[in-house]
């Protein structure tokens, strides 16, 4: 028998591979994220566990700065030494063994310390996308994070001690245009009907259809219609509960019944009752969206402006004046039991509306563009952009270097966290006081024997809790926890971690999904986890 | 030698510092049970035996985690061959892999990397794998994409329970499951004592029903580009048989994915619906679910950890289901499922359906389908009258399903079935015989003796 091998659009060796992952981010987030560059900040486990959940999805290029040398209890911890790595650069060996992962990921590796790059050459780190960095003193880490806010590069320090962990996300500002809601709201205008929709609804006659074509029309539709009927005897849109249980009763009434008087099985209809409530959520700009049109960023453009800020602009021209107060169509239809030419038809009005707003912001867009002559944003960026305007996500940032000063604000915060209590809060409260004797000390607490430094890192706690206002903890228990640990950095521990920073690493590089704003908190003990916004 | 010996010695001890200061020091959130000592380490190289089941995305990060905390004794089983699309999280396995078993090229990259790893790799199924092979176990921690296969292994554990004359567990015939799966940025992860927490079949609500396309949507009313590919699937290959007669359509062969796409798009360009591409085709057809590494790399951690705090006892355990989202920030919640007193994997007691004396054996049998209790893909009924063996479904094996099918019409009296009844249930989300008991509606008291 004949093949009848069709012209098959053989997919690339690459597609293949990464085609697990194309399915969450796409074409253009794996675009983005294999010209994305990471820095690593010390390759201990949770470092190179990081790294290994961004080499295998296919990052561009990464760089380890690092200047120690390999131990046997990194060996025995660390996946990315080997036996034979014993007495070599820490930073070289993980390298080697991580880039054997991904062949088409290109690495560096670094031996200086980190404060010496900050001292002598601290452009290095303008060139990367994030940097990440784990296992710093206290003094390094506000030194690398205050050089970092500078020169706007995000940055990721992230902990692991016992069963213990953290990270803290550093970003100026971080625009999410694609940020894949579990559940999207529809936004089909029901309420608001542009000039076509209207058109296309008011051709129906429901009460003469037949009963096939009467089983066929899509429940937007039906709603519709029964909403036209209720508004015969109602000035305004349905809104309460009661009157939603009105409208449903009108659709009730709509269904056709057999000779008997019993209403027939039509799916359309009960969809429709179904889908009352969220249709009729009359359309208007939500809060997030009206804070991010007016926020200064988005009205005082200027040449310096990102393209997100200058879509920002150009979609409030938008709301402002074409759009009479809302946003462009999203022009996405959800499934409904209907018959394909009607649903076909109903998609396409909703696409066709969505692109006309679209290329109207476009216009904006090339306007702003010109008066000011900054480079310009390609209509696809555009239409991207309305499609998500209803989800745009922006995350302002705050240094760390504020958080570590204990700033006014970040006191109060921490102190009504333990207030609670939050025993999440507690667990930020022990890491901190353990780096702060660590820099103390020259050791981590409990490293050779934990019942001595107990009352050593109680001090450092207690200071740590004074400075934000606090009492001292009545319990030492979570002390003495802490101080059994012996800065021990737990291999699966840390691996969860790696997972999580990885993560988050690729969200920022892709530009989509929300990133944690800004502190995650895991603690293996209990399996539990917290994020903080400092 | 001696010198070296020492040395060697002196290097173990300080190669497995950081876990040795977890277990030879007592800490105040410890397990009640446990004792700090350098014996504990001992164990977990020397004794304990953990069973991995999946050399997947999951299965190659717990191998790895397991080593790094000490244990040796690793046994893994897959039956799966490595396929390019892997690469993006299976880190244990490279390009020249493709073809060669994952349990296998798993084991002998994990025993090479971690010197006195001593896993052992099984390439076959887990349903090929007695009880006796089951039962050498101290742990075994699960991470299989298949749920089927998932509640097997769960019907497996429950089964090794031994039960008092009193009634009460045999605890030392518990073997702990730690279970982790994960879909694109979400994931979950558990840990069951069998007998004593909710096991898998306890908690089936948990699983999302799987996504269908009424057949008459696919046929008449196509509105989606899915619309079209499943047609295609399951219409036109059946019609045209485009390889011939007996050429199924393998999902895995580019030509019959490119087939299906190229029919999809002129049925879909027919009916004006767009978006029909060779990506989405795929994923129909295999029914490919997203992943990517960090994912798995999070939850197949947070097991391991489980694993660790039920083998060593530095840790209460987890209580005792974790789920975690990670594509909005990175949220996670852990609750306590609970166990159902009437669950028919884990509760030692005989589960009673009610039904209607007049219902007929289908009736049966699409409750053991579509009750969320039971979830089964094709049950066998059989049952026992006057000390024989009787038949009354079995849709597996053809000759039995052409002699039975009439069954399926008959009244449960017809059939001999009376109120008490047992019937006895086999499908392959178990590897055990479920026993049912019948109670007819309309009796009300029936003495429901054992
Ligand atoms: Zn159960």
């Amino acid at each position: 028998m004949a093949s009848p091998s069709p012209k098959s659009p053989e997919q690339s060796e690459k597609t293949k591979q990464y085609d697990r992952q194309l399915r969450l981010w796409g074409d253009h987030g794996q675009f983005a994220l294999e010209n994305g560059h990471i820095c690593l900040v010390n390759a201990t486990v949770l470092g190179t566990e990081v790294l290994k959940s961004i080499v295998l999805p296919g990052v561009g290029a990464i760089t380890i700065v690092d200047d120690k040398i390999v131990t046997d209890e990194d060996i025995g911890s660390n996946f990315f030494l080997e036996c034979s790595s014993k007495g070599l650069n820490r930073g070289s060996e993980a390298l080697r063994l991580l880039l054997e992962l991904n062949p088409a990921v290109q690495g560096n590796a670094v031996q200086e310390p980190p404060d010496q790059i900050l001292k002598e050459n601290p452009d290095f780190f303008k060139s990367f996308t994030v940097v990440i960095a784990t296992s710093l003193g206290e003094k390094t880490i506000q030194d690398l994070a205050q050089h970092l806010w500078d020169v706007n590069v995000p940055l990721i320090l992230c902990r692991s001690v016992g069963f213990l962990g953290s990270f803290r996300i550093q970003m100026k500002e971080h625009a999410v245009i694609e940020t894949h809601p579990d559940n999207e709201q529809t936004d089909l205008r029901l309420d608001v009907p542009f000039h076509a929709l209207s058109e296309y609804l008011d051709s129906f006659d429901i009460d003469t259809l037949d009963l096939k074509d009467h089983g066929h029309i899509p429940w937007i539709v039906i709603i519709y219609k029964a909403v036209q009927k209720w508004r015969v005897n109602n000035p305004h849109w349905p809104m309460s509960r009661k009157e939603k249980n009105e409208i449903k009763g009108i659709i009730q009434d709509f269904i056709r019944k057999d000779e008997n008087g019993v209403p027939i099985n039509e799916e359309n209809f009960e969809e429709a009752i179904r889908a009352v409530n969220t249709a009729l959520m009359p359309t208007f700009l939500p809060a997030k969206s009206q804070e991010l049109l007016y926020c200064s960023a988005a009205t005082n453009i200027t040449k310096e402006s990102t393209p997100f800020w200058i879509m920002c602009a150009a979609l409030r021209g938008f709301v402002e004046s074409e759009g009479k107060g809302n946003l462009p169509v999203k022009g996405v239809l959800p499934d409904m039991t209907a018959s394909t030419d009607h649903y076909i038809k109903l998609q396409n009005l909703y696409r066709t509306q969505a692109s006309m707003d679209a290329e109207i912001v476009y216009r904006k867009v090339q306007q702003i563009v010109a008066q000011l002559h900054c480079e310009n944003i390609s209509e696809a960026d555009v239409k991207l952009f309305c499609r998500h305007a209803h989800d745009l996500h922006l995350i302002s940032g705050s240094s760390i270097v504020s958080e570590y000063q204990l700033t006014s604000s970040v006191a109060s915060y921490i102190a009504r966290h333990l207030e609670e209590p939050d025993v999440m809060m507690v667990h930020y409260i022990l890491m901190r006081a353990s780096e702060i004797f660590q820099s103390e000390h020259c050791r981590a607490p409990g490293d050779w024997e934990p019942e001595g430094d107990i009352a050593k890192l109680k001090t450092c706690v207690t200071k740590l809790l004074s400075d934000v206002s606090c009492s001292p903890f009545p319990k030492d228990d979570h002390v003495h926890e802490m101080c059994r640990y012996g800065g021990a950095e737990i291999h699966s521990v840390s691996a969860f971690l790696g997972g999580c920073v990885a993560h988050e690493a690729i969200k920022i590089v892709t530009k989509q999904y929300k990133p944690v704003n800004n502190t995650f908190i895991y603690d293996a003990g209990s399996t539990n986890t917290a994020t903080f916004t400092f | 030698m001696a010198s070296g010996e020492t040395q060697t010695s002196t290097d173990q001890q300080r190669r497995w510092l950081h876990i040795r200061k977890l277990l030879e020091r007592s800490g105040p959130f410890c397990h009640p049970d446990f004792e700090p000592s350098p014996e504990i380490l001992d164990f977990i190289m020397e004794s304990c035996k953990i069973l991995i089941v999946g050399a997947g995305g999951l299965g190659c990060e717990l191998l790895k985690d397991l080593a790094l905390l000490g244990f040796r004794k690793l046994h893994i089983v897959d039956m799966d061959t490595i396929e390019l699309s892997n690469l993006n999280r299976q880190f244990l396995f490279r390009k020249n892999d493709i073809g060669l078993s994952k349990a296998k090229c798993a084991v002998e990259f994990v025993n090479k990397r971690v010197p006195g790893c001593e896993a052992i790799a099984h390439h076959c199924a887990i349903q090929d794998l007695d009880e006796g092979f089951y039962r050498q176990f101290h742990i075994v921690v699960c991470g299989l994409d298949s749920i089927v296969a998932r509640r097997w292994l769960n019907g497996m554990l429950m089964s090794l329970l031994q039960y008092n004359d009193d009634r009460s567990l045999d605890q030392s015939s518990v073997i702990p499951l730690v279970d982790g799966g994960t879909e694109g940025f979400k994931g979950n992860a558990r840990v069951i004592l069998p007998g004593m927490s909710a096991c898998i079949e306890c908690t089936l609500d948990l699983y999302p029903p799987q996504k269908t396309f009424p057949l008459c949507t696919i046929a008449n009313t196509p509105r989606l580009p899915e619309h079209c590919i499943e047609y295609v699937k399951v219409i036109q290959w059946a019609k045209e048989n485009p390889w011939g007669s007996n050429i199924a359509l393998d999902g895995d062969d580019p030509q019959h994915v490119a087939w299906v796409f190229e029919k999809a798009q002129d049925r879909a360009m027919k009916h004006g619906i767009s978006n029909v591409t060779y990506r989405l085709t795929q994923g129909v057809l295999k029914n490919i679910i997203p992943a990517v590494a960090s994912t798995n790399a999070a939850i197949a951690a947070c097991c391991a950890s489980e694993v660790f705090k039920l083998a060593t006892s530095c840790c209460t355990s987890m209580n005792n289901y974790m789920v975690m989202n990670m594509a909005d920030g990175v949220y996670t919640y852990t609750f306590n499922a609970e166990k159902r007193p009437d669950c028919v994997a884990c509760s030692n007691s005989t589960r009673v359906v009610e039904i209607e004396p007049q219902a007929t054996l289908q009736s049966i049998y699409d409750k053991l389908c579509e009750d969320p209790a039971y979830l089964m893909k094709s049950p066998g009924i059989t049952t026992v009258i006057n000390g024989r063996n009787k038949t009354l479904y079995m849709s597996s094996i053809k000759s039995i399903e052409e002699r039975t099918r009439d069954n399926l019409k008959k009244k449960l009296t017809e059939l001999g079935l009376f109120n008490g009844a047992d019937i006895l249930v086999a499908d392959v989300t178990t590897p055990n015989t479920v026993t049912i008991k019948l109670k007819f509606a309309e009796y009300q008291d029936v003495e429901m003796t054992r």
